[in-house]
């Protein structure tokens, strides 16, 4: 434990202070999720006028809304099919991209590696205009691959930043006994290599998922009717009725519903994926 | 680790190289064109050289953006880093316990921003949100709509209870890695709580530390969804910071010319920031190969 001191009863006080320090960032993180939960399971009359900690007159009205409505429940879609396209193009992309990185030097590696990053910390502000403006003039405005292609600005960076920080865990051995035994690339590639590395992708896979899902401004930009996020659907319904909070906090309580299930796969791997695969 | 030198990996490397490409250089590029011509509308466009970025340099406006971008970012990171590194000591080592608090923590991180901006905004209200209707009932005049300091509080709460998860994050998986051999060593020599953490602890969380600072930095420096969902730049321009005034210049006035110059300014601030980044990342890879 923590405490360096041998006494038994200093070591309970600090194991409970460390306890209730923990508790308490929890529920500063929590109350205003609950407070989320809580209107959304209220009908807008109570909400606006009534005050209570919990819905007196519980209702699931606000997610029926949302689940029978086609123009807020495809949102849920949208975003759903292009955030899986863009993990797909991501990786694809970023494991032959992180083998060469982890494995060879060659001409300009190095400054290859940083312009990558720079995309990564690029803010989406500066590109949002010239994006609407490239995929307007190619045709794709408004469709799922163009905000799939977009996101890969940052996720592909990212991709391939994790997946080297778990690449270059392998030992190099493995690539040279297999060569020795006659694999071609492609082959080693997938049949040997990338089971070894398989919690790197699935971690990879995750961020991907989790930076396309949770970014806006982009997505927003360069779709209209027929890729509509859920969160521009949501921005959307503030400023036309900016009446119906019950709809909109089920709504925003549905959007953290994915990332809260695929969490708890990926919690001993959450840190080295934010330190892009350096822990 | 040494690496061959093989010219060929290009070849690998090429369809990140063709995709970020096609997504980076060439909106890139229409940002340069445009900063350095001027129109008058029927898509005509005339040279105008540097014009607008001694504009944009000079300007007023874009002073004011960039130091309360300043101001919200060191705030957030003199926050954030201690409250992190203080709960990650705090945490449960290992155990089920350990898994449920990471979850529970990551939880915001995974909130679309948006979301994070509409939670924050219900939850702030005098009439219909927790916090404000419980700030009023104790009698404090709270109204983040109306009051700019008031506004300030509020997102700088809003991003310490959506990021310092990020920094507990990392600095919990920086003490993950020191050996039981440490602790016991310093139980021995009867090191108090203050040199553990001092001496072991930090410096072995130097590392993750670094990149949770110059992450939350960049992060913060670019930050847009979340203060314009809740405030949307207001009252006045009390919270526009450098991304919110820069849509506010290109999509709300259309001003393409000074938006690109201002984009361009504000990216090679980007640019060098990332380089020290990536110098002290590289330099704590060299320093790890070496142990």
């Amino acid at each position: 434990m923590t405490a360096p001191a041998p006494a038994g009863a200093r070591r309970r006080f600090a194991f409970n202070g460390s306890a209730l320090t923990c508790a308490l960032y929890i529920l500063f993180l929590l109350l205003p999720i609950y407070w989320l939960v809580n209107m959304s399971l209220k009908t807008n009359e109570e909400i606006l006028s009534s005050f209570s900690l919990w819905p007196r007159d519980l209702t699931l009205a606000n997610y029926m809304v949302i689940f029978t409505d086609p123009s807020w429940y495809w949102g849920y879609i949208n975003s759903l099919i292009y955030v899986v396209l863009n993990t797909v193009i991501s990786i694809a992309a970023a494991l032959p991209a992180a083998y060469a990185f982890s494995r060879y030097s060659f001409l300009g590696d190095k400054h290859l590696f940083f312009w990558l990053l720079t995309n990564r910390m690029a803010p989406p502000a500066v590109f949002a205009l010239p994006f609407f403006q490239l995929y307007s003039s190619i045709g794709l405005f408004d469709t799922h691959i163009a905000v799939a292609l977009a996101h890969c600005l940052f996720n592909v960076p990212l991709a391939v930043w994790i997946l080297e920080g778990f690449m270059r865990g392998v030992p190099r051995e493995i690539d040279e006994t297999a060569y020795i035994d006659g694999y071609s690339f492609g082959r080693f590639f997938v049949k040997i290599f990338m089971p070894l590395i398989a919690s790197g992708i699935g971690v990879t896979a995750f961020f991907c998922f989790m930076f396309s899902w949770v970014e806006l401004l982009l997505s927003r930009t360069l779709t209209s009717v027929d890729a509509k996020p859920i969160a521009a659907t949501m921005t959307r319904t503030v400023s036309a009725s900016g009446l119906d909070w019950g709809v909109l906090a089920a709504a925003g309580v549905l959007t953290i519903v994915p990332g809260a299930l695929v969490i708890w796969f990926v919690r001993n791997y959450i840190a080295k994926g934010f330190a892009m695969g350096r822990v | 680790m040494n690496k061959t030198v093989n010219q060929r990996a290009w070849f690998l490397v090429l369809p990140v190289l063709l995709l970020v490409g096609f997504s980076a250089v060439v909106p890139l590029m229409t940002v340069v064109n445009y900063s350095v011509q001027d129109t008058f509308g029927n898509n005509q466009f005339f040279w105008a050289g540097l014009e607008w970025f001694e504009e944009m340099l000079a300007s007023e406006r874009l002073h004011n953006a960039f130091l309360r971008q300043l101001a919200f970012s060191a705030i957030i990171l003199a926050i954030e880093v201690p409250l992190g590194v203080f709960v990650a000591l705090n945490m449960p080592k290992r155990g089920v316990w350990a898994s449920v608090c990471l979850v529970l923590m990551a939880l915001p991180l995974l909130i679309p921003w948006n979301v994070v901006g509409t939670i924050w905004q219900i939850f702030g209200r005098v009439d219909i949100g927790l916090l404000g209707y419980a700030l009023s009932a104790l009698g404090i005049d709270y109204n983040y709509t109306q009051d700019p300091i008031d506004a300030w509080i509020t997102i700088i709460v809003m991003d310490v209870w959506h990021w310092t998860s990020l920094v507990v994050l990392l600095a919990y998986a920086g003490l993950r890695s020191i050996p039981d051999a440490y602790y016991q060593a310093a139980k021995i020599d009867q090191a108090s709580r203050w040199k553990v953490f001092r001496y072991i602890e930090l410096p072995k969380m130097r590392g993750v530390l670094l990149i949770a600072v110059l992450l939350r930095f960049m992060d913060s420096f670019m930050i847009y969804t979340e203060p314009f969902v809740v405030t949307g730049g207001g009252p006045g321009n009390a919270t526009t910071l450098l991304s919110i005034d820069l849509v506010k210049m290109a999509i709300g006035q259309f001003d393409l010319g000074p938006a690109a110059a201002f984009s361009i300014i504000y990216f090679l601030v980007i640019l060098l920031l990332s380089w020290v980044f990536y110098t002290v990342m590289t330099n704590l890879d060299a320093q790890e190969s070496r142990k």
